[in-house]
């Protein structure tokens, strides 16, 4: 009998954005729709987020930041990860980002961006298909 | 209040009437099966004297600023002065902040309202490792007193209030205020404003704690016993409920968690071996205005009179001023949408009247472009009109607490009173605020009401015009606020410069002293002050602190 291999995540706050409520509220969705998920907590750096990443061998890193710093944030997550063998981890982020920051960051990695307005069911969804 | 027989009879008649309704309830039925507030509380139908019987209007009500301030903290509330209309501002360096501070000025604020940015909110400077990207982006780059210096240059700081929103390093922040009035001319005593300084809430909702919260108390305690003496007209905290709100608490959790940090805040005073009456005057606290509109106006009438009879009853406090809960208020960014953003300016328009109908001592009003930047200068300029439009326009401050009275308004206030002392005993019970908040209590709570909220919205049980109902296509704002890159590196040379031209031997003395002095009962302002002075900067200063105290860790709770 093939076992039901649940698929893994790892939700992050990167930078010293406080705001947690979606991070939160997202990861509890997810572990709602049958996923296991892993929250970092605040403070995580590229490098923190990428080796917890690889330990809890998760299938998805979500990223959030609220405070402006993603364009120095969520791109070394994915280069970190390439770099350690790890690219077929997918990468998706989230919170206060620009949508004329989305292409740059799409270029660097990251699969997806969810802003303001996303419904988890939508982000369950991407997740579903892709992971 | 009310003739007992009459309210037999009305009673009885509205029984009759809700049974009339219900009989013809499935060919008209109403939009809802239930209607309920954001605490969950059951909104009726309809609110009759019945409903509210049992008040006392001279125990429960009173007059406005006589106890229990149900109606008001002060007499003549708007018919004297407007609420302080204090727009929340900061970004980039000290010159583009001190520009935007002019401009809000110039069109009619009344206060100002510091925000700095997130390295300067934990300790570090802007040459931080972990300062890498976030300089300047959330809020103004504080590194010294030069900073500060700049970005006051222009304004006196004895005409103005300023409110600055600092918490872990806020002893750093009020020092640079206070040596920087002092080069001005304008003795302490003169100064007038608020820190928010308190760490409490940062644990639980917003997170930009640096320290336990043993030594994080000592801080606070400190400034308490400091400006006691020396900065008699300053609002030495400012307990939030803001951000519990944001972070998704209900309406009753919001005032319920922000009481109880205010408990704990005055035990620990008490506890330093302050006098209540010495200290309890100037505490003041922000909250949140939401959505549900007479819910928010009910919650800051239970709020006034809750704490009034926690300080009176609970503490023994006999000042009038150590009763009144004073508060400023901020519209709910976490209910502006990306969608429509020129819908928020019509959110923003309710939520502060509510704050208006509610008492409020001072009000910041959000732009309409929230949920994409920090504000552009045009829609700034919108949100402060929104407050002069309700100041002078609309005949709302024209009377004291207009709704008071409203059996709607009344009912409510006692339903928010009761949920809320619920509340207050239960974390009592676990230990107070601190011991609520090392259990993971108020975390929890908060976390499953932002996901219910979220819930709401996802099966439109709630319903966000713009977002989950009546979508359009709109196109985004074109001049959205966007923070010089350049800022990051301007501030680090004008730190190399700074440490370079100080002197460097005294700089050396004062953060000796500091270490010695954090390591005893001394209090710890005066030490801070000689720090600022000398130009020891923000990140060295939290440094010595970081080492003495130790950092928080947070204990992931999901």
């Amino acid at each position: 009998m093939k076992k039901d291999k649940r698929i893994r995540v790892l939700i992050a706050k990167a930078g010293l954005d406080g705001h947690d409520r979606g991070a939160k509220v997202i990861a509890q969705a997810l572990r709602d729709a049958g996923m296991e998920v892993i929250y970092t907590g605040l403070r995580q750096t590229p490098e923190q987020i990428v080796e917890a990443a690889i330990q809890e061998d998760v299938q998805v890193v979500g990223l959030s930041s609220l405070s402006g710093a993603h364009m120095h944030l969520f791109p070394p997550v994915a280069q970190l990860l390439r770099e350690q063998g790890a690219s077929d981890i997918m990468v998706i982020g989230g919170g206060v980002i620009p949508a004329e920051d989305i292409p740059y960051l799409k270029e660097t990695g990251i699969s997806e961006v969810f802003t303001p307005g996303t419904s988890t069911e939508d982000i369950v969804r991407y997740i579903r298909e892709r992971a | 209040m009310y003739d007992r027989e009459k309210i037999k009879l009305l009673r009885s008649r509205k029984e009759a009437w809700q049974n009339k309704i219900e009989a013809k309830m499935e060919r008209s039925p109403e939009r809802k099966k239930v209607f309920k507030t954001d605490s969950d509380i059951i909104v009726e139908r309809l609110y009759t004297p019945a409903e509210i019987a049992d008040n006392s209007y001279e125990e429960d009500l009173g007059l406005p600023g006589e106890y229990p301030f149900t109606r008001g903290v002060q007499p003549t509330m708007y018919r004297g002065r407007h609420w302080t209309m204090r727009q929340y501002a900061g970004f980039g360096s000290a010159e583009e902040t001190n520009k935007r501070f002019k401009y809000l000025l110039e069109q009619g604020q009344t206060g100002l309202s510091i925000a700095f940015d997130l390295p300067t909110q934990i300790g570090y400077d802007s040459d931080h490792t972990l300062a890498r990207g976030e300089v300047g982006k959330v809020g103004v780059a504080i590194d010294s007193l030069q900073d500060m210096e700049v970005l006051f240059d222009g304004i006196p700081l004895d005409k103005v209030s300023t409110s600055m929103t600092i918490n872990s390093p806020a002893a750093v922040i009020l020092a640079m205020y206070v040596a920087m009035a002092q080069k001005q001319g304008v003795s302490p005593e003169k100064l007038n404003g608020t820190i928010q300084n308190d760490i409490l809430k940062e644990y639980v909702a917003r997170g930009t704690y640096i320290f336990p919260p043993q030594p994080s108390m000592r801080l606070i305690t400190d400034i308490f016993a400091y400006c006691a003496q020396n900065v008699p007209n300053w609002n030495t905290i400012s307990i939030s409920g803001y951000h519990i709100r944001e972070a998704g608490s209900t309406a009753v959790q919001e005032i319920a968690f922000t009481l109880a940090d205010g408990i704990a805040y005055v035990e620990a005073a008490i506890k330093a071996g302050l006098d209540v009456d010495n200290f309890a005057p100037r505490l003041s606290f922000f909250f949140n205005a939401h959505l549900n509109f007479f819910e928010e106006v009910a919650k800051f009438r239970a709020a006034r009179r809750i704490w009034a009879r926690v300080m009176k009853e609970r503490f023994g406090a006999r000042d009038p001023r150590s009763l009144m809960l004073r508060f400023h208020t901020q519209t709910a960014g976490c209910t502006l949408t990306a969608q429509q953003p020129d819908n928020n300016v019509v959110r923003v328009a309710f939520q502060a009247l509510s704050a208006v109908l509610g008492g409020t001592q001072s009000l910041h009003t959000n732009s309409r472009d929230e949920a994409l930047a920090l504000p552009s200068e045009q829609s700034v300029l919108i949100a402060l009109r929104t407050q002069q439009i309700i100041g002078y326009e609309i005949g709302v401050t024209d009377t004291v607490d207009p709704l008071g009275g409203s059996y709607y308004i009344e009912a409510l206030t006692d339903c928010v009173e009761k949920d809320v002392m619920d509340y207050i005993n239960k974390i009592d019970e676990m230990g107070g605020a601190v011991a609520a908040i090392e259990k993971g209590f108020m975390q929890r709570e908060i976390q499953q009401s932002a996901y219910t909220y979220q819930r709401q919205i996802e099966t439109e049980e709630r319903i966000v015009v713009g977002v989950n109902k009546f979508l359009s296509d709109t196109e985004m704002p074109k001049d959205l606020l966007r923070v010089n890159p350049a800022v990051a590196d301007r501030q680090v040379e004008s730190l190399k410069r700074i440490q370079a031209e100080r002197d460097q031997r005294q700089v050396a003395d004062v953060l000796q002293r500091l270490r010695l002095v954090a390591q005893t009962d001394e209090n710890i302002m005066p030490s801070v002050i000689e720090a600022v002075k000398a130009y020891a900067t923000l990140g060295e200063i939290c440094g010595i602190l970081r080492e003495v105290y130790g950092e928080y860790q947070q204990q992931v709770m999901l």
